[in-house]
């Protein structure tokens, strides 16, 4: 069974599952009850299940995870929301060498079994720190599963196993996404280390993540009406990637192109183009190319647009794979957009 | 969890003037409203007990000491002078409670009955942590410093969820009153009434910086900016430090909410087998420290209250002979752990990534045996 709901309400769909599925599972947040968090994210769950269960928490990002830390020592499972991506640093050793190492420093006798919940990314139109891509911080720190959604459908399956995984996981939520509509059947059962190959091609490979999977399902329209195939990778998981996928992929096309919101230096798309390069170098026709946010701080929204990956430069991007030179100038973007959303269901 | 607001209470903080101590230097038991409600069952043997507990905690750290000079184990962090603080609040709890404590809490790891051969691995660098948290009920011991603190109010939140009167006790030193997450554990507990018990071990030293540099004023009176009640106690003073932990954990029980305590004690060793202590303090000072051996006034007090102190020192010390030998031997006798446990307990569910380079390393090991050949 199907129900039509937006990324936003699939998440809730989620949290509200998983508090009436384990009575062990909690809430924790700023924001989160009354108010339903900033995007109303958490909307009617604390008048639902309980200011027990979902906790409106003072504004302390270490703590948020500090303490979420000690309620796990005792066997809750706590699902944490850090307000926005640009919040999360102050809890940035409770997560780093406090939650991804506990296991490990405990030789296995502790269990983690934390989400954090980070809504991220730009095209919000927002003032600073409110639009990063922090992704790779926690990919790089062994002991974290950190994970995306690119629709509503991979939200509400992604999280459901991110909250059951006794691993700690970062689930990082395309809020410039949250409106997106989608199919959601709830029995969807998702891994967290799977990426979905999402449309099929053989001339060019994208691997996307998040909210650049439905730049990415445009591009490849775009692209087929001029006869090239463009397969669409949706990676799901940051950390850890499924190379394989895009390995298989790759060998099948010989041409890579890698993106992301988040800036290229050692990102995402760095490791991904090295493990392909490593794994499947006689296989490339043309070198790797990756469209990503630039090197600076996230810029003043005003000029996001031009921050961000788009249509066009993951198109000149194809393009440069296949040696052919960049001439989209007439794209139909409302066309593509909403052909991208049907594919993205 | 619903926030209630404790109303600001002036008296907060006892101690603040005159550290709370129940026996004096020279063994003298002294009359303090407070904590002598809570020690009415100490008696001799009770007290004895404390001893042969704090002899036993000594010896450990003077072995271990030792062992780390003699190369068997590669660092050493003592806490010689803090036998009193560590014992005394360590008695107050039961078993199923919780501690969450620094790397120097070798005196509660003990008491709480640690596997000596497991805790020996730590400090050898066989592990990184030296006994199983679920067994023990202690959190494997913390090196970021103040992070411990977070873990224990978020464990005394999940008690009182539980409808538990289960009480949650983490332990920092001075220089950790510095860090944010101290200080966003004391707003938690605040907010949240959480059943949980702040020991700060004042030391006086943060590796080499005096406490002065952490704090204008008594540590004891920061708590009391967020609403909790803290006592400044003698850490030199087992019987002081039993009775504080005691109120602090009956009222945390009673749902009373946290409680500070500041142990006001002296690190008289080195921060760790590394440091030079000689660099950033007189002698002197160590010296009149020493004259407050919390050892030493225990057994003045016992001689007091007209103990056959020689036949307790005589059991403290087969006891702790025979603690030092089995941790000698577990240091010495340690097995290293393989390569291949680089790869164990990373994830519960490992990953394909992770496995792939775990066979890859068991590879490279395999061919260097082949090329030996």
């Amino acid at each position: 069974m199907t129900e039509t709901l937006t990324l936003a309400k699939a998440v809730n769909a989620a949290l509200a599952d998983a508090l009436e599925g384990d009575d062990r599972v909690l809430l924790m947040g700023e924001d989160i009850g009354k108010l339903g968090g900033v995007f109303r994210v958490t909307d009617g769950l604390q008048a639902r299940f309980g200011p027990q269960r979902v906790i409106d928490s003072p504004l302390a990002e270490s703590a948020i995870i500090g303490t979420a830390i000690g309620m796990s020592y005792r066997g809750f499972r706590v699902v944490t929301e850090i307000q926005f991506d640009g919040f999360i640093y102050p809890a940035f050793d409770q997560i780093v060498a406090q939650v991804a190492k506990l296991r490990y420093r405990s030789r296995g006798r502790v269990t983690m079994p934390l989400t954090i919940r980070v809504p991220y990314g730009g095209a919000i139109g927002s003032v600073e720190h409110h639009s990063e891509s922090p992704e790779s911080y926690f990919a790089h720190t062994a002991g974290l599963r950190v994970v995306t959604a690119s629709t509503p459908q991979e939200a509400y399956s992604t999280l459901r196993a991110a909250i059951a995984s006794d691993d700690p996981v970062l689930f990082f939520e395309p809020k410039g996404k949250y409106y997106m509509k989608g199919e959601v059947d709830r029995a969807v059962v998702r891994d967290l280390e799977t990426a979905n190959v999402v449309a099929r091609g053989r001339d060019v490979t994208i691997a996307a993540y998040g909210p650049t999977v439905e730049t990415a399902l445009r591009a490849a329209i775009a692209a087929a009406d001029e006869g090239i195939e463009v397969e669409v990778i949706d990676l799901r998981s940051i950390s850890p990637l499924d190379v394989d996928t895009v390995v298989d992929s790759v060998r099948r096309t010989g041409r890579l192109v890698v993106t992301h919101e988040a800036p290229a230096e050692s990102s995402v798309s760095s490791e991904l183009i090295t493990s392909v390069v490593e794994r499947a170098f006689a296989h490339l026709e043309a070198a790797p190319e990756r469209v990503t946010g630039y090197d600076t701080p996230y810029p003043p929204s005003s000029v996001e647009h031009d921050y961000l990956p788009s249509l066009d430069r993951l198109l000149d991007a194809v393009d440069r794979t296949l040696g052919r030179r960049n001439s989209r100038t007439d794209l139909d973007h409302d066309r593509l957009t909403s052909a991208a959303m049907g594919a993205a269901r | 969890m619903s926030i209630t607001v404790p109303a600001p209470d002036p008296a907060l903080a006892l101690g603040l003037d005159c550290p709370l101590r129940v026996i004096d230097l020279d063994g003298t038991r002294l009359s303090e409203p407070t904590l002598d409600p809570h020690l009415a069952d100490i008696d001799e043997t009770a007290l004895a007990d404390l001893y042969v507990d704090m002899v036993r905690v000594r010896r450990l750290d003077t072995e271990a000491f030792a062992l780390t000079r003699q190369g068997h184990l590669v660092l050493w962090p003592p806490l010689l002078g803090q036998e009193a603080a560590q014992v005394g609040a360590a008695r107050a709890l039961e078993p199923r409670d919780w501690v969450f404590g620094s790397y120097r809490e070798h005196g509660f790891a003990l008491l709480r009955g640690a596997d000596m051969s497991e805790f020996a691995r730590i400090w050898k660098a066989y592990a990184h942590g030296g006994w199983d948290p679920h067994e023990i009920n202690m959190a494997p011991s913390q090196i970021i410093i103040g992070a411990q603190s977070l873990h224990g109010v978020g464990y005394a939140m999940a008690a009182k969820m539980d409808g538990s009167d289960d009480v949650a006790l983490t332990a920092f030193g001075d220089g950790a009153t510095s860090e944010g997450d101290v200080n966003e554990a004391l707003v938690w507990a605040s907010a949240f009434q959480a059943p949980v018990v702040f020991l700060c071990q004042n030391n006086q030293y943060a590796i080499s910086e005096p406490v002065r540099v952490q704090s204008g004023v008594p540590l004891a009176l920061r708590p009391t900016g967020f609403g909790i009640p803290s006592m400044r106690v003698d850490g030199n003073d087992v019987l002081a430090m039993l009775a504080a932990g005691r109120v602090a954990v009956e009222r945390a029980r009673a749902g009373h909410g946290p409680t500070f305590i500041e142990a006001v004690t002296y690190r008289r060793g080195p921060h760790t087998t590394t440091d030079d202590p000689k660099r950033y303090r007189d002698e002197a000072e160590v010296e009149e420290w020493t004259a407050k051996d919390p050892i030493d006034r225990v057994e003045r007090a016992l001689e007091r209250m007209g103990a056959n102190v020689e036949a307790v020192r005589a059991e403290a010390k087969i006891r702790a002979d025979r603690l030092a030998k089995e941790f000698r031997a577990a240091a010495e006798h340690a097995e290293p752990p393989t390569a291949d446990a680089i790869f164990d307990n990373v994830y519960v569910q490992p990953t394909r990534r992770l496995e792939r380079q775990r066979a890859e390393h068991r590879a490279f090991v395999a061919s260097l045996a082949e090329g030996a050949k």
